[in-house]
Parts: C-alpha cells; sequence; structure tokens
C-alpha cells in the first residue's frame, strides 16, 4: 500500500529546507524499500519550528534529518502515531520570493541543433549591430553593462577591452579561456554543449571591440568530447560568413581556432594559459606586463572566460543597462553557479548577482543529500574559501564578499556535510595544490610540498597538531605575499578559513 | 623621477627596474634567479619588496620604477619571506657544501649565510637525483638544483639550443634533457654557459683539477706545461677579489710556478700562430677565389655547432687548430726536442676561460701520432680552486713573466680573447701579407664592440673583403639562415659562441656584475696596446719556429701538427627517444 506524504513547499519552506526533507524521505523509502508518494506542495501551509509534513492526512513538524528519520520509521514503516511530532495550529504560508533564474547565458540552452535554428531565435543579432557601432563604443556598451569577468578574478571586461583597444599594435589576439579546471566548477562545460554559437558570437564581437583578427578558444585535453560541437558551430559561422574575411560586408576579419590544454590546472590561469598556447609547459609569467600590452606570441591579448563571452551578444543586443537590471549595484547582472559536492540537485543555475547562499543551496540545491546535514560550503573552487553555516544568508556580491573575506571565484558552490573530517579536506586541498602547482615560483613550489608532507604525517597518525597548524598559517602568508600568480596567493584562502572553522568548532 | 628606497629619496633619469635601482644607491637586495646574462625571470621571490599601495609584495628584479614610489627592501615582513623562502630551498638543498664544486662560490650558500637560515624543516631533497656525467665539459646533478630557470634561458636566449626544459610540476620539476638524454649526446655544444650561470653547483665544469693536483704534488717524471688563454688574465683576479677587467697576468703566471708546473706558456704564442697559419688560408682562398665563407675555428663551441646544426657550415671552417691545440702540438714536438724529451713525457696542462675545450681535447682527429696535444683542460674557475686549495697569496705575488721561447706574444694574440679579435688580428697579418706593404693602422673600429652582429668592408688592395663578426649562437643561427638563403654574403666570418667572446666564456669567473663583459674587454684591448708588437707575423718568436722547424706556413709540417678536418656530426643527436625510460619519467 502506497503511503503518501506531503511536504510543504512554499518559499519560506523551501529556504527551511523542505526540498531536503522530501528528498530524505526519499532516500529513505529507497533505503528501508517502501512504497511511498512524496509530494511537494505549495499549499500545504507552515507550522512554527520546522517544515510541516502530511502524512496521509496527519499534520507533523519537522526539525532536522533526525525528526524526520523518527517520523518515517514510526509513522511509515511501523504505522504509529509520533504523538511529540504532531502539530494542531497551522499557519499559512509566508508570502516570499525565492531569488528567481534570470536566462542570459541559459536563453538558448537546448533550443537549436544548428546555425539556422540559432538565427532564427536571434542569433548572431548582436554581431551585426556591433559590427554597425565604432568598437570604441562596443567596448563603452561592455563597460556600462557593468560585466566582470566570470572566471573567478571577477576583473572589469570592459576596462580590460579597453586597455587592449588602446594599445598600438597591428596584431592583436583575443583567447577564451575554456580550461575549466576549477573543481566543482563545470558551467563552461555546460554552455559549450547547449550554446555553443554564443560564444563563437562573443568571441567575434569581443574581437571587434579590441581590434584582434585572430582568436583562440583554448579547451582543456578532457572536453575533447564537446569540442566537436564548437567545432561544428565555427564551421557553420564560417560558412555563413560570419567567420573569416570581411564579415557580413565589413572590413572586420576573424578566424577562429580551437587548442586543446594538456591536463593542467594553471593553464586556466591567463598568463600560463598563454604559455600554453604558445607551445610552451604552462607556467605563470610574472605580470606586469598584463596579458592586454604583451600576451600571447608578445602581443596584446585579451583573455576572457567562457561565461563572460557568452554574455557579450546578449549586451550589445540589448543594452548594456539592461544587463544593470539584473543583480546588485556593484555586482550587476547574473552568474552561473555550479552547485555539486553533497548537494541533492547537482546543476548549473543562473542567478542574478546578490542571491543567498541559502537560496542556492536549499533552494536549487535541494539540501544536503541523505542523513549528512550540512557542515562547510567551499565556494569558488579549490581555491575558494570555506564558509559555515551562518553565512548561508549573505548576499553573494563582490564587494560583500570582499569584505566577509570569502571568495566567489568560478561560481562553484560545494556543499560539504559532516560526515568529512577535517583533516579529509585539508589532505584533498593541499595534494591538490601540490599537484598541480606549475613550480615557476620558490614558496609555491617547495612551501606546497611542505605542507603536503607535514599534513600527509597527521593524517597517518590522524591527529590533529596545532603547532604544524600554526605554521600552516605563516606558511600561507606568506605564500599569499609572495607568489608569482594567482595559485600560490589563493592557497591562504581554503587554508586559513578551514583552520578558521576547525578553531570554532564547526568541523572536526 | 623620484624615488624613495627605504625612506631615503632618490632621483633617476629613466625608468629602471627596482632591482636595478636600488644596486645603484648601494641597497642590498637578495637574488637567486636574475642574471645580468639573462632576462629576469621572477621565479625565486628573494628580491621582494614592499611597494606603498601594493597589497603584495613585488619582485624587484620585475618592477619598473614610476615617479613617487615608496620602495622598502628591509621590512620585517620582506624579510620574513626571503627566510621563509631560504628555509624551503634549505629543505630541498642537500648539506653536502664541503665536497661541492662551487663551495665559497654559491649564491646559495651566500644568502643562507647572509640571513643565518637555520634547517628549519627535515630534508626532503629533490625528487630527482640524476647525475650526468656523459660531457667531458659539464657535469649536472640535479640533487642540487634550486629551479632558478637560469640554465634553460641562458640556453634559449643566448644560444638559441634550448637543450634543457623544466619537464613536470611543482616541486618535482627538473631541467630536462630532450627524453632525458645524457646532456653529451643531446645537441649540445659544451659551451657552458649554463655552468657559468648556475647559482648552485647543479651544473658545473666537469672537474679535472684534482687530477692536475695529484699531478703536481707527484708528476711521476712527467715534464707538466701549462699554458693560459688570453682571456684568463683579465678575470682571474676576479675570483680573488678583484675588480672585473684587472690584468693578472704576471700574478697567474707566478701561482702556476708555485703550483708546480715546470713551464710556464703562453697561449697565445700559438694565438700569433694560429693567424700566421689561418691568415695564409684565408689568402689562399682569396686567391683561389673560395670557398666563402671561411669561418674562423678557434672556438671548440662553435665547431661543435657547425658540425652538429649546419654541416655545410663545418666545411667552410677554417682547418686551422685553436690555438691550445696548435701549443700542445708545438709543446710536444719542437719543444720536446729542445728538452731532449718524448712527447710522451711530456703533460700539456691548458688553463681555458671555456668547457668546451674539455670537449675539444676528446676529439680524434686531434691526436697526433697516438698522441695527443693537449692532456688535461682547466677552466679559469678551476685554477683559482687550486690556487685557494693551495693557499696561494694570489693577490700578493710578484709579477712573473713566461718562459721562453713559447711565451711571447703580440698585441694582436691578446684579442683573442675578445669577440671581433680573431678577426682584428687576422687583418693585420692578411693585410701585409696580400699587399707586401705595412698597416697605416692597426686598429680596426668596425670590428671591435660587444653587439652580437657587427659587419665591415674592408679594403685591402683594390679587393673589398665583406667580413662578419658574430658572437651568442643565437646570433650565430640567425647569421647562417642568412647566408644559406642567399641574404647576405660575407668573405670572412668570426663565430664566437660565448657572449663577448671567451672572456665571458663558460669557464671564467662567474659574476653578477652587469658590465663585467665590457670591463673584462677593455681590459683585452689595454693588453693589445700596451704590447710593443701588435701584428701575430711580426711575433719573433714565431718567425723563429718557421724557421727552426715549421719551414712555411701551410707546408706539409704545419699541416699534419696545426690542421684538422670536420665531420658532419648531425646525426648523432637524432633519435634521442631511445633514451627515454618509462620508469624514469613517470609522474611523481
Amino acid at each position: 500500500m502506497k503511503v503518501n506524504i506531503k511536504v510543504a513547499s512554499d518559499p519560506k519552506s523551501i529556504l527551511e529546507g523542505s526540498l531536503e526533507v522530501a528528498n530524505y524521505f526519499k532516500f529513505l523509502s529507497e533505503v528501508h524499500h517502501v512504497d511511498v508518494d512524496i509530494e511537494r506542495d505549495p499549499r500545504l501551509g507552515a507550522c512554527i519550528g520546522g517544515i510541516l509534513v502530511d502524512i496521509e492526512g496527519e499534520k507533523y513538524r519537522v526539525n532536522g534529518k533526525e525528526e524526520a528519520a523518527r517520523l518515517f520509521t514510526h509513522r511509515v514503516i511501523l504505522k504509529k502515531k509520533v504523538k511529540d511530532l504532531e502539530v494542531k495550529r497551522i499557519l499559512r504560508p509566508q508570502r516570499m520570493e525565492i531569488t528567481k533564474e534570470v536566462l542570459v547565458v541559459k536563453r538558448y540552452f537546448g533550443k537549436y541543433e544548428d546555425i539556422d535554428g540559432y538565427i532564427s531565435l536571434g542569433g548572431y543579432e548582436g554581431l551585426k549591430k556591433a559590427l554597425k557601432m565604432k568598437p570604441q563604443d562596443v567596448v563603452n556598451e561592455i563597460k556600462e553593462s557593468g560585466l566582470r569577468g566570470r572566471g573567478g578574478a571577477g576583473f572589469p571586461t570592459g576596462l580590460k577591452w579597453e586597455f587592449a583597444l588602446k594599445e598600438k599594435s597591428n596584431v592583436k589576439y583575443v583567447v577564451c579561456n575554456a580550461d575549466e579546471g576549477e573543481p566543482g566548477t563545470y558551467k563552461d562545460r555546460i554552455i559549450i554543449e547547449n550554446d555553443p554559437h554564443s560564444l563563437v558570437e562573443g568571441m567575434i564581437i569581443s574581437g571587434y571591440a579590441v581590434g584582434a583578427n585572430k582568436g583562440y578558444i583554448y579547451i582543456r585535453g578532457e572536453y575533447r568530447d564537446i569540442a566537436g560541437k564548437l567545432h561544428a558551430a565555427i564551421e557553420e559561422a564560417y560558412e555563413k560568413g560570419f567567420l573569416g574575411e570581411n564579415i557580413l560586408g565589413s572590413d572586420f576579419s576573424f578566424d577562429l581556432v580551437i587548442r586543446f590544454g594538456g591536463g593542467s590546472y594553471i593553464a586556466g590561469e591567463e598568463t600560463a594559459l598563454l604559455d600554453s598556447l604558445e607551445g610552451k609547459a604552462a607556467r605563470a609569467r610574472y605580470k606586469p606586463p598584463y596579458p592586454t600590452q604583451k600576451g600571447l606570441f608578445g602581443k596584446p591579448t585579451v583573455v576572457n572566460n567562457v561565461e563572460t563571452l557568452v554574455k557579450v551578444p546578449w549586451i550589445v543586443y540589448h543594452g548594456g543597462k539592461k544587463y544593470r537590471e539584473y543583480g546588485t549595484e556593484s555586482s550587476p547582472g547574473t552568474k552561473l553557479f555550479c552547485i555539486g559536492g553533497m548537494a541533492n540537485k547537482r546543476e548549473v543555475v543562473e542567478l542574478p548577482m546578490g542571491v543567498t547562499l541559502r537560496e542556492i543551496i536549499y533552494a536549487y540545491g535541494e539540501g544536503v543529500y541523505g542523513e549528512g546535514k550540512l557542515a562547510l560550503i567551499q565556494t569558488g573552487g579549490k581555491a575558494g574559501t570555506f564558509v559555515s553555516k551562518d553565512k548561508l544568508d549573505i548576499k553573494l556580491d563582490f564587494d560583500i564578499l570582499k569584505k566577509e573575506n570569502i571568495s566567489l571565484g568560478s561560481g562553484a558552490i560545494v556543499v560539504i556535510d559532516d560526515r568529512i573530517s577535517f583533516l579529509d579536506i585539508l589532505k584533498t586541498v593541499i595534494e591538490f595544490f601540490e599537484h598541480e602547482s606549475c613550480g615557476r615560483c620558490t614558496p609555491c613550489r617547495e612551501g606546497i610540498f611542505l605542507l603536503r608532507k607535514q599534513v600527509n604525517k597527521m593524517y597517518e597518525k590522524n591527529e590533529i597538531d596545532y603547532n604544524v597548524l600554526e605554521d600552516f598559517q605563516r606558511i600561507v602568508n606568506i605564500m599569499e605575499s609572495s607568489s608569482l600568480c594567482g595559485l600560490g596567493q589563493s592557497v591562504h584562502n581554503p587554508v586559513l578559513s578551514l583552520i578558521n572553522l576547525l578553531e570554532r568548532g564547526e568541523i572536526s | 623621477m623620484k624615488v624613495t628606497i627605504n625612506g631615503k629619496e632618490y632621483r633617476f633619469d629613466k625608468p629602471i627596474t627596482v632591482l636595478e635601482a636600488a644596486r645603484r644607491v648601494g641597497v642590498y637586495i637578495p637574488t637567486l634567479c636574475n642574471h645580468p646574462r639573462i632576462s629576469p625571470t621572477g621565479s625565486c621571490r628573494m628580491c621582494l619588496v614592499e611597494i606603498e599601495g601594493q597589497p603584495l609584495l613585488q619582485t624587484a628584479c620585475t618592477t619598473y620604477i614610476t615617479d613617487g614610489m615608496v620602495i622598502r627592501t628591509n621590512s620585517d615582513r620582506v624579510k620574513a619571506s626571503v627566510r621563509h623562502n631560504l628555509e624551503l630551498l634549505r629543505m630541498i638543498h642537500p648539506d653536502d657544501c664541503q665536497t661541492c664544486e662551487v663551495n665559497g662560490r654559491c649564491e646559495l650558500q651566500d644568502l643562507i649565510q647572509r640571513y643565518g637560515v637555520e634547517s628549519r624543516y627535515e630534508y626532503y631533497g629533490n625528487a630527482v637525483n640524476i647525475v650526468d656525467e656523459s660531457s667531458p665539459s659539464i657535469r649536472r646533478e640535479l640533487s642540487k638544483c634550486v629551479k632558478c630557470f637560469r640554465c634553460i634561458k641562458v640556453c634559449e636566449e643566448v644560444q638559441g639550443l634550448s637543450i634543457y626544459a623544466m619537464i613536470k610540476r611543482g616541486h618535482y620539476e627538473y631541467p630536462a634533457t630532450p627524453f632525458d638524454a645524457p646532456v653529451y649526446n643531446t645537441a649540445c655544444v659544451s659551451c657552458g654557459q649554463c655552468s657559468f650561470v648556475c647559482p648552485v653547483g647543479s651544473i658545473t665544469e666537469t672537474p679535472d683539477w684534482r687530477k692536475v693536483l695529484d699531478l703536481l704534488e707527484d708528476p711521476r717524471g712527467k715534464i707538466l706545461v701549462v699554458q693560459t688563454a688570453p682571456a684568463t688574465r683579465v678575470a682571474l683576479a676576479e675570483e680573488f677579489g678583484a675588480e672585473p677587467g684587472t690584468i693578472s697576468t704576471g700574478k697567474m703566471v707566478a701561482s702556476l710556478r708555485r703550483l708546480g708546473f715546470h713551464y710556464v706558456f703562453d697561449t697565445n704564442f700559438s694565438a700569433d700562430l694560429t693567424i700566421v697559419e689561418e691568415g695564409h688560408e684565408f689568402v689562399e682562398r682569396v686567391k683561389k677565389g673560395g670557398p666563402f665563407p671561411m669561418f674562423t675555428s678557434c672556438c671548440p663551441a662553435w665547431v661543435n655547432f657547425a658540425e652538429k646544426m649546419f654541416p655545410w657550415a663545418a666545411q667552410h671552417l677554417s682547418s686551422a687548430r685553436s690555438p691550445h691545440m696548435m701549443m700542445g702540438a708545438v709543446v710536444k714536438t719542437y719543444f720536446a726536442k729542445k728538452i731532449k724529451k718524448n712527447p710522451e713525457d711530456i703533460v700539456v696542462v691548458s688553463i681555458m676561460p671555456c668547457t668546451a675545450k674539455k670537449d675539444e681535447i676528446t676529439r680524434d682527429q686531434l691526436i697526433i701520432d697516438g698522441w695527443k696535444p693537449v692532456d688535461i683542460v682547466l677552466t679559469t674557475r678551476e685554477l683559482a680552486r687550486l690556487i685557494r686549495v693551495k693557499n696561494i697569496p694570489f693577490m700578493s705575488l710578484p709579477e712573473e713573466e713566461y718562459d721562453h721561447p713559447l711565451g711571447e706574444s703580440t698585441g694582436a694574440a691578446a684579442l683573442f680573447g675578445v669577440t671581433g679579435g680573431v678577426m682584428e688580428a687576422a687583418l693585420r697579418t692578411a693585410y701585409e701579407v696580400i699587399t707586401g706593404e705595412t698597416l697605416p693602422k692597426v686598429v680596426f673600429e668596425d670590428v671591435r664592440g660587444l653587439d652580437g652582429v657587427r659587419d665591415a668592408v674592408i679594403k685591402i688592395a683594390d679587393k673589398e673583403i665583406k667580413i662578419a663578426v658574430v658572437n651568442g649562437l643565437a646570433n650565430t643561427e640567425k647569421l647562417l639562415r642568412k647566408l644559406q638563403s642567399g641574404e647576405a654574403f660575407y668573405h670572412f666570418v668570426e663565430v664566437m659562441a660565448c657572449p663577448a667572446g671567451c672572456i665571458g666564456g663558460g669557464g671564467q669567473p662567474k659574476s653578477l656584475d652587469p658590465d663585467v663583459l665590457i670591463k673584462r674587454a677593455n681590459a683585452i684591448y689595454e693588453i693589445d696596446e700596451t704590447l710593443p708588437v701588435r701584428k701575430s707575423h711580426e711575433n719573433p718568436a714565431i718567425k723563429q719556429l718557421y724557421k727552426e722547424f715549421l719551414k712555411k706556413p701551410l707546408g706539409e709540417l704545419s699541416e699534419k701538427l696545426l690542421h684538422t678536418e670536420y665531420r658532419d656530426r648531425t646525426r648523432e643527436h637524432k633519435n634521442l627517444h631511445r633514451y627515454y625510460e618509462s620508469e624514469n619519467v613517470e609522474s611523481a
């Protein structure tokens, strides 16, 4: 006999974790082989101090997974009433809004098969508009939009383009950074799989805006399987005259090629990427000179992330002002967030900036999977910070995050549950960086090696040595101030935040 | 522009790097990867400075000064970073300084001493422990590598060879040859620039000085003859604290006598001999109308380069042996007869600014009747080590003269030490041989200077002779490509593999002075100017040698003792993947 369970799913309940509870019931039913029908009901109502659950007409209040498990075993499996969880007074669901997805990047996802489909949806209109504008006007439009680089550093894109535009050189390059190596980040892959033409269009516009006639898409070697789609899109664009000589009758010519990475995390750092494109091993260069001054083959080069470039046609077509309508004052627009780790639903969502972590994790990620409870969240990939539960309601906005010392990075939101220990996390982080340090500079190359040796010692003994951790803090702080590139400079993010959480008792 | 360094204001007229600015005003900034011979790398993170307005520390070697910049080089934060980085390097660098070839001449050792860095962490060592002794000229010991990228950069930027590349990542990286092949089997030309720039003892010349020390202490009835190259006398004193460019010919001769050598001869003598032979060869070619261009052959690294990369150029090389080889041959024949000894009873040691000479003496073509003209080659650095080991007070030694008759030389020979010198010396002789007149002006300004490539047209008796002088193999390769494509044409080309010629040789005392080459070059010109005879063919000892022994330039005996031939060695460094062992390259 099927047991009918309804879980309240009004916005407020969702943010308190009702979807997590619903998923947990489903998980329990699979574990115990019980046939249940779980329904999410936004009109069920609410209760104080928990989430309202309706099991065959009986109303219960569930607060946390232990209570949910107790309710499930007693009420569903043993068919007994659970007196202390019963609810007498049902409240009306509160009016509340969850930040809705805004489809800028995801606007054409899954809507077209080939270039004709893309054009019929309004594709390449941005390019047509751009070609009628002066390059400086295109740059101004991007500056107006306030678009910030979506690769991790958050540098204003318009400003970057302006630097490159002002460089006097007969050869310039635009490079798309599709070397998505940040663990927990997979947005670029999804974009290329679902909407390769927007990337191609964005590349052409960026080339036009900065005065470059050649573009490279540097895609990571592991993405060889999806590069076919991108390759087909480029071929089609050539056939239709969007690429090649005198694009759409203008005097602007642009060529676009794909290059594969060799499997290195550091190749996602723009200067190391340029080294790799030149055929060398990916190792970071010192800055300045910045790539916009001396980049690929010594020429001015603009390096942009896939997500940044895909937004460009939209911004050019709709205008920078329209883009500013989304998001917050200091960080306008939308951002792709990759929900990963122990979340129930791991997917890419596009939300305006200013959204909270709670919304992302509980409304879109549907809470923590299985029996685990939320312990930590790592934002911004491996080089990002670990955030505790009490930061769930912080608005994700570059300025606020900077104050809170949280890095948003590439937009990875990794949910970590309480079954993972401090040493586990620390070991994973350090081993990752040790493997990926390019070896250009001493503090990062030997410093992380030293950290790994120390972590392994602790891990083998399964004992946290606080003296060693104190030394760790000194080492990563020096690494931050003295390393050559962003990799060494950001190792302190995860290490310090994790040690801080350990000291606060958030993790053990 | 106004710049404040450590609270003091200074003025500079052009944007230079912070490092340069600090050094100019006498502020100390430690460095490890920066070297004046190569472009900055910014990798060792020793030269970090604090710049007001910048949250992170900046490397002085890559940051350019701007107006109003406020720099601090001695803050606690800077010092803590430098000390930490040195602690990390101690963690990977073996503590075997006592037996290290560069003990006392090691930049890492100096820094560790300067900052009093104790071993804070356990010694983990480098990931690879390759000891490469394949080459007679350079020895690589990768456990000592501090990954400064200098060897990679000097080979790429100066020599254009790129023998080394940093492979693998992070702690596990190391400067590897292609397919980890022994360096001698690669395209390496043995120039030793990598051993010159290596801040530690990871790449050194193949040490032969202990062999010489044993011989000196117990000659076993052998006659020990030593000869010194033109460029050693202007650099050796640097090893004993003197300013670059200090001429120490007399002290060097005195120290060699104290070491126990029986005869001290001057390679400058045989440089004169080279000029006479090579000059006549050139005159022959001018008469016959080719083949042109004729390349000089006294630089063994260049000879290796031609044989390994440009076999057509090897066929155009002058057949004259390099000066120290001529000296060896003359010592073991002409001089041996005078002292009534057999060639086998004489050991000839050459003191050279060069590591490629160590390779040169292993060439089969140079063996005469079963004996080698030169037995051992020591670099300038090795000689200094010998002198130090024997506690000879070099700087207080009296000035002594070379032994006769093979110690007499001219100004032309002295010029061999600097780029353009062989050309100038050859022109002085060729002019007088061709025209039969006295040269009006001995100095050829056109071929002087330290630029990578220089060319000129010299008029000798209605004939316009097109000449070129090139130094550094990267420049040489460009020139050869031009010659190959017919874009350029020269009659006579002088090639020196090292920057500025032998004075910048791979075996010279290590120096971080950016002007070291200019100073040494000026010393060479000074020697030329002060000598009474400045044309090789006018050297009385040379004249006597021809009269008593060789009879005439390019004669039968000359051909046997003083000339050689060259081979096509392009295949030697192919198929290097045969050295590739899968277990050797497995990732750590």
